[in-house]
């Protein structure tokens, strides 16, 4: 018979979310905790990123992704917090217990409290539909930014982007740094959905094109990808029939949206917001699944790994009193939106507890007021200058200035 | 002459505003910090930039390890920075922070490894 270990705190995933997490439990004394990893080592997608930018919020100067997590992996590794890589889950129960494949066989858990810490995947060809033939030399940015800079092979030579996201730009730089020709980045949205910082270091500085309102409308190439078909958008989206202009290229990098990786917490009964695609919690991070918490990508997609890592501390926090008080306060007011917001997180509340509340905007406003009240009692206004969606906006929420009777409503004024 | 660009000093990417005069910065506006205003006279009279790629690793278990370097160098080096990086092998383990190469072309910075490589 197998045995079933037990834990206070299980943690899926070793990325910074996981890593972070982990770090802070241990720190508030909950020291029976276990890291699960699927990878050989820890350090989730940072491993890859090793451009700089990571970690000026949080530590005050400019690092590369594998530094970063490189960081977090030693306040782990100090504090001989245990993580299993090469370990894959396979399975999460409502009742906390995980069954997961290792290399040792099946692993049961039993866990007081589970943190899904599972980050996010890309977005493909298939999920944007592009029709046409289906040749190699087509790859999301991130699988192309793991073989180049994990692995050491070259993904092609003339290169078309589709998708302005951050990685996508990245890797037009890195590309371009390594001898391949970027043709140009297409974007189908009217705006970059990036970070202005990466349209500027990432293309702007080598030459680079970004064409809005453009996507790819055919793959061309039987065995190697040979050509794309780029067309005009109008402004419903919808390729405009005349404006069709071809590209040479043997290598199309998709940078097209991520999505909170949320298969396993789907099979823990664990609800999802259609809007986040990540779980809806409350202002504990806690989903509907009691013991169950979640935060980082899996939650909703950040741009900022440092807001991954505190976001995860506060999570933890949580966690720490679920785990001591073997409860939490019950969260049932609403926090709702206007059109202008995409989603939020958290998404409930019990109005008697201080938040850091974390939303993105639904497309680029200028001189903008986010309004955030309660029974049309204003509880706090900020004004910006410009909201992208490329930016998540994050604002603190005191409990003295909330009632515990009446939802929240969030919303954006021009 | 009024320059405008985005400011890279941080994710906030403010947008800059620069008055020129034949090379010489005589206002700037736009920046929340004063990084940005460094950093836009900086643009203007010699721009900078970091760069981030690998090198090869002997015997790790992985075949590279990234680096990038302590510090922006001109960018019209960017691209020769790249071939002097290419050069170069190294052996199993190394760690984060190890310098591969020191004052790199003239420019005072160096190439440091940014992930710990074990020995397979």
């Amino acid at each position: 018979m197998r045995s079933v270990k037990e834990v206070s705190v299980a943690i899926i995933g070793g990325g910074p979310a996981g890593l972070a997490a982990a770090v802070r439990l241990y720190d508030k004394g909950i020291k029976d905790i276990v890291i699960l990893e699927r990878e050989k080592m820890p350090g989730g997608i940072l491993r890859q990123c090793i451009h700089d930018g990571f970690g000026l919020t949080r530590f005050k100067e400019t690092l590369s992704g594998p530094e970063y997590a490189q960081r977090f992996i030693d306040m782990a590794e100090e504090r001989k917090i245990p993580y299993i890589t090469d370990t894959t889950v396979l399975e999460i129960t409502p009742d906390r217990k995980i069954y997961a494949a290792s290399k040792n066989g099946i692993l049961e858990i039993q866990a007081k409290a589970v943190i899904l810490a599972m980050g996010c995947r890309e977005r493909t060809r298939g999920a944007i539909s592009i029709p046409g033939e289906r040749p190699s030399g087509v790859y999301t940015a991130g699988v192309a930014q793991s073989y180049i800079n994990l692995y050491n092979k070259m993904v092609g030579k003339e290169v078309v982007i589709l998708g302005s996201g951050d990685i996508g730009m990245i890797m037009a730089r890195r590309l371009t740094l390594e001898g391949a020709h970027v043709q140009a980045v297409f974007e189908i949205q009217p705006y970059s959905s990036g970070l202005p910082r990466n349209v500027e270091q990432c293309l702007r500085d080598y030459n680079i094109p970004l064409y809005l309102s453009h996507t790819v409308t055919d793959i061309l190439g039987k065995e190697r990808l040979e050509g794309v078909v780029v067309s005009r958008v109008d402004e419903h989206m919808q390729p405009i029939p005349g404006t069709e202009k071809t590209y040479t290229c043997d290598t199309l990098i998709l940078s097209v949206g991520l999505i909170p990786e949320n298969e396993l917490s789907i099979g823990a009964g664990v609800t999802l917001d259609g809007r986040s695609k990540g779980a809806v919690v409350d202002e504990n991070y806690q989903t509907d699944i009691e013991g169950i918490f979640a935060a980082g990508n899996v939650l909703h997609v950040h741009d900022l790994v440092d807001f991954v890592s505190r976001e995860a501390e506060s999570l933890a926090d949580a966690v720490a009193a679920y785990i001591e008080n073997g409860e939490l306060r019950k969260c049932s007011l609403e926090v709702e939106t206007d059109t202008n917001i995409t989603h939020t997180i958290p998404q409930k509340i019990s109005g008697e507890k201080s938040f850091l509340l974390s939303m993105r905007v639904r497309q680029p406003m200028k001189n903008c007021e986010i309004v955030i009240s309660q029974g049309g009692q204003i509880i706090k206004k900020k004004n910006f200058k410009k909201a992208l969606p490329a930016e998540m906006i994050q604002i603190p929420i005191d409990a003295e200035k909330l009632n515990s009777s009446e939802n929240l409503e969030v919303s954006a004024i021009c | 002459m009024l320059r405008e660009f985005i400011c890279i000093m941080c994710p906030q990417g403010c947008a800059l505003q620069a008055e020129e005069e034949n090379g010489k910065v005589l206002e700037v506006s736009g920046n929340t910090c004063p990084r940005g205003k460094e950093y836009a006279i900086q643009e203007i009279t010699a721009p900078m930039r970091n760069i981030a790629t690998s090198v090869k690793v002997e015997n790790g278990e992985l075949p590279l390890a990234s680096v990038r370097l302590t510090g922006p160098i001109p960018k019209s080096k960017i691209f020769r920075a790249m071939d002097e990086i290419r050069k170069i092998y190294v052996k199993a383990p190394v760690k984060t922070g190890d310098i591969v190469i020191e004052n790199l072309l003239g420019t005072g910075e160096s190439v440091i490894i940014t992930k710990t490589i074990h020995k397979i």
